[in-house]
């Protein structure tokens, strides 16, 4: 059998979705963006709200996201990503609206505008890829660097006593009324790409049913910013990031998770 | 004629969005000018209009929130005084640079530093010269009165979505706080269905995606992007020059004031006339553009010129540059939120004449 007589529409199982433009990624390769990227639009494209969808990209390794993303997109400065996902859901309330942000936008600088968005329930999906570092401006320390990791301001390892102790952002804003669901996946392996990507699809169907926020934490690698082979950091990620930021459902349908 | 009321400048700002028909407002609380959401939040402008109100964590978030509202084509505004408009800043930065239409209202206090809640013209250089990072202006508009107050909110939506850039109305603690007479325009309907090529609405089938960003990796887009920018204020500052001039025919010497400075030295040129001096005003109105024009040619025939600002000398420079050296310019500011007489401006006017 030659490759043109497999290539039939009735063989195909699987496709890049619509929702993604045929832009080459701008990540480094072995990047967990990439992934990440892909199913947020797949649950576009699978609940069929690509024209009810505004996306709010903002400051990292993502910045470029809307030129990656098929759908209108807005571009937010450091950290406000959520606060511009608050103006444009309040003026759009049926409209899809989703933030895509990184852990030094979200943890760091957009501290304030997550909390509040949160504790608003502004009806919205906030993406949060934590990967424990500053990716786009050359590895820097992240408030969501673990204890004795190493980064470019850190480099001898982060030291709580001189800077501070990571934060566990999905866990703090879990604990607030208006947030409805609160997640931490990952997307390292393909059974956890699936996982995530359900966490992605209850958090959209969340909005349709105007719970309030959601928020899915997608534990991620950089694998530049940590100085390691992709494949290296992975299991770096499985080794030392997961047992501080533990995979797993943390607030569903408004009720936290008593872990037994 | 329209309605007549009896209104407090930050309540007449307020009433006046609701019937320009803004589409939301986001603000943050401070003094001299939290009138403005407090008068909102009694109207229930949802119920009267449809218009969102939300009261923001922070002036950071609000000027966000506004920036996430205009980039879907709404009308939206927000206001705050000196402190919060620093804080703004940032967000007001990429909104000039994204391209995106919104109103800021601004009621000055003294500064620098968290200052005086008095009433102040201190903060002239942060709104006409950009105020955040980069190469951008703003329309600016300075009232004189709670009439204007109401009139700019209209005139500064329409100039935003005009030419897709920020609006100030730049306004002060005492044309905010005090109360006048003020008639009302009629309520004009929300313009929801409102679909330009760059609002981000949700991408439709027949449509390429939409992007609202003030990003360009790419220098060479960037400065031509940069270039647009300059361009459209060129245009911006061809067209929509405002100002007015009081007694200005056959004066000799000419004050240079806006806002509440402009209205004391109306009576302070009064006081200077009863002497004989013949003085006149002129009221700049748009603060950018800035009437330089109109400045240049009332320098060829006049002896000299006064800018009297609640300042240290901010607009003073703008009046040196539209002078060209032709005749003395000089300045007379009180500061900190202290506010001068018309004896005062008649005793600079005086020192000034001996010079
Ligand atoms: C106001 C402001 N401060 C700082 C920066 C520089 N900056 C750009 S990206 C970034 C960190 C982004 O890190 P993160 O959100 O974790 O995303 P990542 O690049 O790791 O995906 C910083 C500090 C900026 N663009 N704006
Ligand atoms: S720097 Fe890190 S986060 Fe950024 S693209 Fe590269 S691997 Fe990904």
């Amino acid at each position: 059998m030659d490759i043109n007589t497999i290539i039939k529409p009735e063989n195909l199982v699987y496709k890049r979705t619509e929702c993604l433009t045929d832009r080459t990624l701008s990540y480094c390769p072995g990047c967990g963006h990439g992934v990440i990227h892909r199913i947020a639009m797949e649950v576009v494209e699978e609940l069929g709200i690509q024209q009810d969808t505004i996306g709010v990209a903002s400051v990292g390794c993502s910045v470029l996201a809307y030129d990656f993303m098929d759908i209108d997109m807005t571009q937010s400065p450091h950290g406000r990503a959520t606060a511009v996902a608050t103006g444009i859901k309040r003026c759009w309330p049926d409209k899809f609206v989703f933030t895509y942000q990184g852990d030094g936008d979200l943890a760091a600088i957009g501290t304030a505008e997550t909390i509040h968005t949160c504790n608003r329930g502004e009806n919205i999906t906030i993406i949060f890829v934590n990967n424990g570092i500053y990716g786009m401006t050359g590895g820097q320390m992240a408030p969501t660097t673990l204890p004795g990791m190493r980064s470019s301001t850190s480099p001898y390892g982060r030291d709580v006593e001189l800077m501070g102790n990571p934060i566990k952002m999905t866990e703090l804003v879990a604990q607030l009324p208006g947030t409805y669901y609160a997640t931490r996946q990952s997307v390292h392996k393909p059974a956890n790409v699936r996982k995530a990507k359900m966490a992605i699809k209850k958090a959209f169907e969340n909005q349709r049913l105007k719970k309030g926020t959601s928020i899915v934490e997608i534990v991620s690698n950089c694998n530049s910013g940590w100085k390691m082979t992709p494949v290296e950091s992975n299991k770096w990620m499985e080794e030392n990031m997961f047992p501080f930021y533990p995979l797993g459902d943390i607030k569903v349908d408004g009720q936290l998770v008593t872990k037994q | 004629m329209g309605e007549l009321k009896l209104m407090k400048g930050n309540e007449a700002v307020a009433e006046a969005a609701i019937r320009a028909g803004a589409d939301a407002y986001f603000g943050y609380p401070i003094t001299p000018q939290s009138e403005v959401m407090e008068y909102l939040a009694l109207q229930q402008p949802h119920k009267r209009t449809g218009m969102v109100l939300l009261q923001a964590e922070s002036e950071i978030a609000a000027i966000n929130m506004v920036y996430g509202a205009a980039s879907t084509g709404k009308r939206a505004f927000t206001s705050s005084s000196s402190p919060g408009i620093s804080l703004k800043q940032e967000g007001i930065s990429y909104m000039a640079g994204a391209e995106l239409p919104c109103l800021i209202l601004n009621v000055v206090r003294g500064g620098p530093g968290l200052g005086t809640i008095q009433p102040s013209q201190a903060d002239y250089f942060q709104s006409t010269k950009g105020g955040g990072h980069g190469d951008y202006h703003l329309i600016v508009l300075a009232p004189a009165s709670v009439q204007e107050m109401s009139d700019f909110v209209k005139l500064g939506f329409e100039l935003a979505e005009k030419y897709r850039n920020p609006a100030m109305i730049l306004s002060d603690g005492v044309i905010g706080q005090m109360m006048e007479k003020v008639e009302l325009f009629e309520q004009q309907p929300r313009k929801t269905a409102f679909n330009e090529p760059w609002m981000v609405t949700g991408k439709s089938n027949n449509r390429e995606k939409r992007v609202v960003t003030s990003l360009d990796l790419d220098p060479v887009k960037m400065e031509k992007h940069n270039y647009d920018l300059i361009e459209k204020y060129k245009t911006i500052r061809e067209k929509e020059v405002r100002f007015e001039e009081i007694q200005c025919d056959d004066a000799e010497y000419i004050l240079v004031a806006y806002g509440s400075s402009a209205r004391i030295c109306q009576k302070a040129v009064e006081l200077a006339r009863e002497e004989g001096i013949k003085v006149g005003l002129f009221r700049p109105i748009t603060l950018y553009p800035f009437p330089e024009k109109a400045i240049g040619m009332l320098a060829q025939r006049v002896k000299g010129f006064l800018s009297v600002e609640l300042s240290a000398g901010q607009m003073v420079e703008d009046v040196r540059l539209a002078v060209n050296g032709k005749v003395p310019v000089s300045h007379y500011g009180r500061l900190g939120g202290m506010i001068h007489s018309p004896e005062q401006v008649l005793c600079a006017i005086h020192e000034f004449l001996v010079r």
